[in-house]
């Protein structure tokens, strides 16, 4: 299938609806072959749609903040320390955690591809898959995190981890200050999904959203 | 391979532009493409090796100017063409006109759902003891593989410390080939950003990869 063969068609319809219709095409070739079953296919959607999220790492990030066993279990080996939990408890065996410290911050990038902890975080963005971020968080953090408004003094450490195998990677950002007594799940509110990739930090107690 | 989606270091490709309230899907047709990935692979067509393969066999023009999903789409033609799961002529009717080939795992189905949001485990028994150990100095070779491989190329030759051992994992680079998982030891690498970046790059910065002992030597 090369790209010249649409140099045929006619040009009324956008690069996308030509996207669309080959889309179509391929699914009905598998349903017919019987290779799946469609129904399947809008379950497995919905699944994501409805299942993962952000808020599955959320609610981790702020277990490890109020529970200090949790946290220590949760450096020590992520997926077993997220797996005695019972709301997220699919996220496979390669979950590693890593700790930003007033003098170290971490972000993860998947530089040849798009590997992204989805059973914490959900999908990932656009910008995580796209070309400027894959080809500068190893080379320019600093510049990328410009990018999202963030900036770090510059004597903290930066570590990238670029995700180059089936190990995932969750950032266990810094509690905020002003959040003493807070509950799990006020906690949880605070947790951006930036803030676990390293491209942000939680929300401020009291600002705005 | 030496492709375009070894993108780590390149410069020129602009800002990062994050898009406020991302929805989940920008058009309804990327949500199938995920979910045929996701349902073929299940099924036996292919493993997760072979499918980034194929996404890094786009020709570097297309992958380059093609959207994510667009990317998922293409990759997944070629692979199901390939291996002989669809031919040319069910892609030119959009219908199957020849006959289909038996999946390893049979037809994907509404009770194989629930299996595919479990992530798969890549963890294997070792066969060898590990060559490393954490605190180690290592180089990452200089090699450039013709296949699928997960040594990027900013650390070819680069020398960095062990951090973290993972135990023993499938091996992509034979795994994309169907040459078997012959797994192979994991590591976090981790290199001091001037040691990639050159001296007067900023001194702050540490970078790591997860490598496979097939990719570094002892110095």
């Amino acid at each position: 299938m090369s790209e010249h063969d649409h140099h045929h068609h006619d040009h009324d319809h956008s690069e996308l609806s030509e996207t669309e219709l080959r889309v179509r095409a391929l699914e009905s070739i598998l349903t017919e072959k019987g290779y799946v079953e469609a129904a399947a296919l809008d379950a497995i959607v919905q699944a994501y749609e409805t299942k993962i999220g952000p808020h599955n790492g959320a609610r981790v990030v702020a277990k490890a903040w109020t529970d200090p066993a949790f946290k220590k279990a949760l450096l020590e080996d992520a997926s077993k320390a997220v797996g005695t939990l019972g709301h997220v408890s699919r996220v496979g065996d390669h979950l590693v955690a890593i700790e930003n410290t007033p003098g170290r911050h971490n972000m993860v990038v998947c530089t040849l591809c798009s590997c992204y902890p989805w059973e914490m975080l959900g999908l990932p963005p656009v910008w995580y898959k796209a070309s400027p971020y894959r080809s500068r968080a190893v080379k320019d953090p600093r510049g990328v995190l410009a990018d999202f408004g963030v900036s770090l003094p510059k004597e903290t450490e930066i570590r990238v981890w670029d995700s180059t195998a089936e190990t995932r990677f969750l950032v266990l950002p810094m509690r905020p200050a002003g959040t003493e007594g807070w509950s799990e799940e006020q906690l949880a509110e605070l947790v951006t999904r930036d803030s676990m990739i390293g491209t942000g930090f939680p929300k401020t107690p009291g600002a705005p959203s | 391979m030496n492709g375009v989606h070894d993108m780590g270091g390149m410069d020129g490709f602009g800002k990062v532009e994050p898009e406020l309230n991302e929805p989940m899907f920008h058009e309804e047709w990327e949500s199938r493409v995920l979910a045929m990935v996701r349902a073929m692979g299940a099924a036996g067509a292919f493993n997760i090796d072979a499918s980034r393969f194929y996404r890094e066999t786009l020709p570097p023009q297309v992958y380059l100017s093609s959207s994510y999903y667009k990317k998922w789409f293409l990759g997944l033609e070629a692979l199901l063409l390939d291996k002989g799961y669809i031919s040319k002529d069910d892609v030119a009717s959009g219908h199957s006109v020849a006959l289909p080939k038996s999946l390893k795992h049979g037809k994907f189905s509404m009770a194989d759902v629930e299996r595919i949001m479990v992530r798969g485990k890549f963890g294997r028994t070792a066969p060898a003891a590990a060559k490393f150990k954490a605190g180690d100095r290592v180089r990452a070779k200089n090699i450039h593989p013709a296949t699928h491989t997960r040594l990027p190329r900013y650390v070819r030759g680069h020398v960095g410390v062990v951090e973290r051992d993972h135990g023993c994992h499938v091996f992509p680079d034979t795994a994309a080939n169907d040459a078997g998982e012959h797994p192979q030891w994991l590591y976090t690498v981790v290199f001091d950003g001037r040691e990639l970046w050159g001296p007067d790059s900023d001194p702050t910065i540490k970078v790591s990869i997860d490598a496979f002992e097939p990719y570094l030597e002892a110095i």
